[in-house]
């Protein structure tokens, strides 16, 4: 029921007062309320939950521990125990 | 996608699993509050995959589930009304109450319609002047930003047609419930990423410090939900209890100021009765007094309705991690999704039905 999904911004628009967008997830375009994350633009992700844009993907921060999670893997590469013969 | 698939690595999680094993010394019980965790975590096997000192047990987080058995009879008696469209998120259609669901009333005749968004609501309401268009507004934090602008949007563009059945559930509350009870076992949480991504992770932290329990803002992909279980491990072995983010790229300790501020224009804190749990104090929103012309509950005068649950039925317990869809006599055998008999088997982020849909109840057949 909370399930968010990145997507990217494909497009921006006014219906009447709101600012809306096209969201681009995988193959599917849909139509999000971007009130709640007005900062957003083309290019941007953002998480979509029932047809509102909650927040914005930082893509730095994600890059930023990304790295970490594969810093892990590879000391863990290192660590890891020759297989049993 | 991006930022799907790559938090779907196998090797990395691999990694994790053994930094995670390196790491723990002690047996240790953590809690995903969120329904759509467990779902991942029951999809890929997390729970089977971690070392086994480390039990998940799973929260009271699907808003369908925990949805009372009260509020799901007052939805169908105003979706049964001939001058009533009744729209719902598409978990709820097959919900039962004390008589049908609301696929039954559809096919009775009910005009019952599945919306993807609330502000849909305010296009049918104008397509249908004569017609009442009545919004069945549940949810947990994370849906509260799109129920509040339906209604602030309905008042503000004068479309009188639409109200709004709320019976929106907070996670603050609940988990203080859990570590209150005496029965509770949870010694460390896996927050809730998307709550927290509107109402950010400031009211988390009186929760850590008074119970002493981590509680770590997790994610919803299995990179994620290892990471979220490292970062608790870690700090259960080294002795601390405070507020972490690992879902650090959609959110911050701020959350979505402009949605909390909304939210806070539309609705108020009120008790609420949660399906399998009971009344939870200051657990839920209502709609304020100004917005009561768009407010189902004033406008259809449901009154209370007596409901009773199957006595044989667990759910109580397994929402507060006390106990797992196993221990049920019911589970797989006269409870199935197709025949609900509790919360946590009405709907498929229900710990229940999640267990069901992966074939654990086939587990003792094949072993």
């Amino acid at each position: 029921m909370c399930l968010a999904i990145p997507g990217q911004i494909v497009e921006c628009f006014d219906e009447g007062e709101m600012k809306m967008a096209r969201v681009r997830f995988g193959g599917i375009v849909r139509k999000a309320c971007l009130e709640y994350v007005p900062e957003a633009a083309v290019g941007d992700y953002v998480l979509v939950h029932v047809g509102f844009a909650i927040s914005r993907i930082d893509a730095e921060e994600a890059a930023r521990t990304y790295e970490l999670l594969a810093e892990l893997d590879q000391l863990n590469e290192l660590e890891a125990p020759e297989p049993v013969e | 996608m991006k930022y799907i698939d790559e938090y779907r690595d196998q090797h990395l999680a691999e990694s994790l699993l053994r930094e995670i094993l390196r790491v723990q010394t002690k047996p240790w019980v953590i809690m995903e509050v969120c329904g759509g965790q467990t779902h991942s975590i029951v999809k890929y096997g997390i729970d089977r995959l971690l070392p086994e000192g480390i039990e998940l047990v799973h929260g009271p987080g699907c808003p369908v589930c925990v949805t009372s058995l009260e509020m799901i009879d007052k939805a169908h008696a105003i979706a049964r009304r001939p001058d009533v469209i009744f729209c719902s998120f598409g978990d709820m259609l097959r919900v039962p109450g004390s008589q049908a669901d609301l696929f039954t009333i559809k096919s009775q005749g009910g005009d019952v319609r599945v919306v993807y968004s609330p502000l849909d609501c305010l296009t049918i309401a104008r397509q249908n002047p004569d017609k009442k268009v009545v919004f069945f507004a549940i949810g947990f934090e994370t849906t509260a930003p799109a129920n509040a602008m339906l209604v602030w949007r309905a008042r503000r563009e004068n479309v009188p047609n639409v109200s709004v059945l709320v019976s929106h559930v907070l996670v603050p509350p609940s988990i203080a419930a859990i570590l209150q009870s005496p029965q509770n076992r949870v010694q460390g949480f896996l927050g809730p990423g998307h709550v927290c991504a509107v109402m950010g992770m400031r009211e988390y932290e009186p929760i850590a410090a008074r119970f002493k329990v981590p509680i770590v803002v997790t994610g919803f992909e299995p990179i994620d939900l290892l990471e979220g279980v490292l970062m608790t491990v870690r700090q259960l072995e080294e002795g601390r209890a405070e507020v972490e983010n690992q879902y650090s790229r959609a959110i911050n300790s701020e959350g979505n100021v402009a949605a909390q501020k909304l939210i806070a224009d539309v609705f108020e804190i009120c008790d609420r009765k949660w399906r399998g749990v009971g009344t939870i104090p200051k657990s839920g929103y209502r709609l304020r007094y100004e917005f009561r012309a768009h407010d189902a509950e004033r406008l259809f005068e449901v009154g209370s309705i007596d409901t009773k649950e199957p006595a044989i039925c667990i759910s109580g317990q397994i929402l507060k991690g006390i106990k797992k869809p196993h221990d049920c006599p019911a589970f797989a055998g006269a409870c199935t999704p197709q025949h609900p008999l509790g919360a946590t088997m009405v709907s498929a982020e229900g710990a229940c039905a999640a267990y069901y849909a992966y074939g654990r109840h086939l587990d003792e057949v094949s072993a």
